[in-house]
């Protein structure tokens, strides 16, 4: 059989269309086009695919399925290992994960396993079928869980599968995590988090939302309730630079310019009650998926002018290569070996100009990426209205906080044994960005899973 | 879900509610909020708890109609439902026996105040209370507030009831006659917290405002809620909303509290002519 050398393309819009809207930006194949893509798969016997993917999906299997036009059958097998196919379909970074070992990618480009993913996730979707996988007998044991994130909503849901009965506890009105609040519309459209919600729900979990652990109940307490409590609240601490004039009006954190958007729909507004600031002359700082984001969202919400300031260089950026691309193709405009040094107002406390300096690169740091150094007297100024700080976030203190014996590291994330979620307080695991810090949507997920399984083992036997 | 289980018109444009909310009532300490969000297209707003029963399972919340959201709570009756309703926020007062203090109140942080007057009142502190309105009807809470203070002052803008002046005034006064107050709790509009501020800093007392930033999540999430204490940023809704009255940045409050003002008109304009108010 002849080897296709490239992925089958994917149908998407047109960058002048979608910098207009906030419609989803690839729209996926067809089944055509998946069977097609599908025959490019080797089927290899040891299939190094898997490896990849932290959840470890039958990849040659579910593609098999495709091939042979039985998706029904490809869609079981993705969910047997993953509860959140159409989401990872979309947003893993498959080319650091499945793809990246995929044997065809050492010559040509790698099967597109993501977007097979997606798609049979999707088909399922328009059929409007949800199969429920086989529920354990009850076992009369109950799990709090922590946090609606993908680690939350996976080892929720695998526990809900053992039998065991699951309640998870989310301080914001919506469930999801940065699936509802941060992944922006464009990239994840938020009714296919209310799908996957809603299976997870059907699989008998009960979502409690506007409950803040901490405050409205602390962790020991859901420990007199429940038999064990899994921690899964993420890394939603942002970071400033702490540089003068940072607190004008005009500058956000990421975050709270992904929530304005995503979570509260302020780019309805005034349909929507919450408003945002449409900008003309945007800055985002950083270079990860998170300014990618921030940066394609100010030009839907009209900027004239959308900036990417990065302190190294494009081989450095953290964020996704597609997701650089797609940037640049929306016109987004890159001021690489920049840093930001002071922000100057306008009468009215409103941002209007940010003062940067020039960098070189250095010798690599601990990270090994080439340490960015200042260049004396370099200095420059930029007109803004509009700044989104996207240079990181850590995990939430509130947890650790108000929890007697849990430990943290030096970031504030919650220390645990990485082989069963386990930190240090009895009956208490953690999982995802809280543990690792920032990192992604399937590591989260698998952190999930780990757990689950050692939370069914702990409370089948007693044993810590 | 939140329901509303009494609602009552205190003054032209201030009511208070008393809500349904057992998880959030079992919790709430005297200096504590919620943030609420009316219905799905809502906004998400903070609002002082202002008194709670724990065995009831309800919660006490006054506000005044100042723009869409608070004009829309306003329009809700009893056994209406909020759609979303989040708390305890934010870090408790400090209720310690600290000697004779003072609780100033102005406007609608009479009822913010009051659940803390009594708290300090119940450890055995002298309690003086000031309560401030821009006029006589706009007086709020002055029989609850006498009942857990040792002494009550009230200022009038206009002179029409009590004392003609500021709360400032009131204060001046009391310091002037000799008293020594060992602590000062200030809340209200942000104009009266500087000024209770600057002349406290005069006369060396410590002297606590809560400040009422924007808020989007209020756990820490945003940073909206950033404001600058004696230099350092500090995000209001999980490091207060309490904090050292002589250290806040008060320009930088205001003038951060006037980010959407042209939205918040805009809104507000689109939904009286939807209601048909005024
Ligand atoms: C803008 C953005 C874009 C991203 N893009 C990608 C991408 O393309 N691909 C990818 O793989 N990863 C991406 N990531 C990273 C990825 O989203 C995270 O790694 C992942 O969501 C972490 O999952 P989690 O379950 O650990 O936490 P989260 O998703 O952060 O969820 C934590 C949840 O816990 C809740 N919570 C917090 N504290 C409490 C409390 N005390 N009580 C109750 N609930 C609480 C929070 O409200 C939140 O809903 C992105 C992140 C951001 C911010
Ligand atoms: C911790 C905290 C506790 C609060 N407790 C109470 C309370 O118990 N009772 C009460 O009536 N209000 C309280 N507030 C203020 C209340 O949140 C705002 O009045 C409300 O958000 C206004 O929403 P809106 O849509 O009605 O008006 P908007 O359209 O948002 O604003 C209308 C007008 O009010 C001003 N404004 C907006 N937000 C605030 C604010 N946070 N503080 C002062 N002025 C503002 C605007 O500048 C504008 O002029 C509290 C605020 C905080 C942060
Ligand atoms: S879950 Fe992610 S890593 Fe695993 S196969 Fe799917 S896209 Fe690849
Ligand atoms: S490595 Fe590539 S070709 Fe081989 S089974 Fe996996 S997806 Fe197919
Ligand atoms: S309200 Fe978002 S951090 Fe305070």
């Amino acid at each position: 059989m002849a080897i296709i050398p490239k992925k089958t393309p994917m149908r998407e819009q047109p960058p002048k269309e979608r910098i207009k809207n906030f419609n989803e930006v690839p729209l996926g194949y067809t089944p055509e086009e998946a069977i097609n893509e599908a025959k490019r798969c080797l089927q290899c016997k040891k299939p190094p695919c898997v490896k990849g993917c932290p959840v470890e999906i039958d990849i040659p299997g579910f593609i098999e399925k495709i091939r042979e036009g039985n998706f029904k059958e490809a869609i079981r097998i993705l969910k047997d290992k993953n509860s959140l196919p159409a989401i990872c379909g979309r947003v893993c970074p498959q080319e650091d994960q499945c793809e990246k070992e995929c044997v065809l990618g050492k010559k040509y480009e790698p099967v597109g396993i993501g977007r097979l993913e997606r798609f049979a996730a999707d088909w399922e979707a328009e059929q409007g079928i949800m199969e429920i996988p086989k529920i354990e007998k009850s076992t009369g044991k109950k799990v709090a869980v922590v946090g609606s994130g993908p680690a939350g909503l996976t080892c929720a849901s695998e526990l809900a599968k053992m039998g065991h009965e699951v309640v998870i506890f989310e301080a914001l009105h919506k469930p999801g995590g940065v699936l509802v609040y941060g992944i922006p519309e464009f990239r994840l459209p938020k009714i296919i988090v209310e799908r996957e919600v809603n299976y997870i729900k059907a699989l008998g979990v009960k979502i409690i939302c506007n409950f803040v652990v901490g405050k409205t109940k602390t962790v020991d307490e859901l420990l007199e309730e429940f038999d064990a409590v899994f921690v899964g609240t993420g890394a939603g601490l942002p970071w400033f630079m702490n540089i003068p004039g940072e607190n004008y009006t005009g500058i956000y954190s990421a975050n709270e310019y992904l929530i304005r958007v995503n979570l509260m729909k302020a780019y309805l507004f005034p349909e929507y009650d919450t408003p945002i600031v449409r900008g003309k002359n945007v800055a985002v700082i950083g270079g990860g998926n998170v300014a990618m984001d921030a940066a394609r969202t100010a030009l839907r919400l009209g900027a004239e002018k959308s900036m990417i300031i990065y302190r190294r260089s494009k081989n450095e950026m953290p964020a996704r290569i597609e997701e650089i691309e797609r940037a640049e193709e929306e016109g987004v405009i890159f001021h690489f070996l920049t840093l930001p040094v002071r922000y100057y107002a306008d009468e009215n406390g409103k941002v209007k100009e940010m003062e940067c300096i020039r960098m070189e690169l250095g010798e690599p740091d601990h990270s090994g990426r080439r340490k960015p150094i200042p260049i004396p007297n370099s200095n420059f100024k930029i007109p803004v209205d509009t700044v989104v700080v996207a240079i990181g976030q850590s995990p939430n203190p509130l947890i650790p906080q108000t929890t007697k014996g849990i430990e943290v590291g030096k970031h504030g994330n919650i220390i645990i044994d990485e082989k069963t979620g386990k930190t240090t307080k009895k009956g208490v695991f953690a999982g995802g960005d809280i543990a690792t810090g920032a990192a992604t949507v399937i590591l989260a997920m698998g952190a999930g899973k780990v757990a689950a399984r050692a939370i069914d083992e702990y409370i089948k036997t007693g044993i810590w | 879900m939140a329901k509303i289980l009494k609602k009552e018109i205190l003054a032209p444009n201030i009511k208070k509610i008393i809500v349904e909310a057992p998880e959030v009532a079992k919790k709430a300490q005297p200096g504590q909020f919620v943030i609420l969000r009316i219905d799905e297209k809502g906004e998400r707003i903070p609002l002082t708890i202002g008194d709670f029963d724990r065995e009831k399972g309800t919660l006490t919340i006054v506000f005044q109609e100042v723009g869409k959201s608070t004009y829309h709570l306003g329009l809700l009756n009893e056994g209406d439902e909020i759609l979303d309703f989040v708390g305890p926020l934010g870090k408790p007062s400090e209720i310690e026996k600290f000697g004779t203090v003072c609780c100033i109140g102005g406007g609608v942080g009479t009822p913010e105040i009051y659940p803390v007057a009594r708290a300090l009142k119940e450890v055995g502190n002298y309690v003086i209370s000031i309560i401030g309105a821009r006029n006589k009807e706009l007086v709020i809470m002055e029989k609850e507030m006498r009942e857990v203070s040792d002494e009550l002052y009230i200022t009038t803008d206009d002179g029409t009831y009590g004392m003609k002046g500021f709360v400032t005034d009131a204060l001046k006064k009391i310091l002037d006659s000799g008293k020594k107050i060992d602590r000062v709790i200030a809340v209200g509009p942000v104009m009266m917290m500087k000024a209770v501020s600057e002349l406290t800093k005069n006369y060396n007392i410590k002297t606590i405002v809560s400040l009422n930033a924007m808020m989007l999540d209020g756990t820490g999430m945003c940073g909206i809620c950033r404001v600058e204490i004696g230099g350092e940023t500090k995000f209001a809704c999980v490091d207060g909303p309490e904090f050292d009255g002589h250290l806040v940045n008060y320009d930088l409050l205001m003038a951060r509290l006037r980010t959407y003002l042209e939205e918040e008109k805009l809104s507000l304009k689109l939904f009286k002519e939807k209601m048909g108010i005024q």
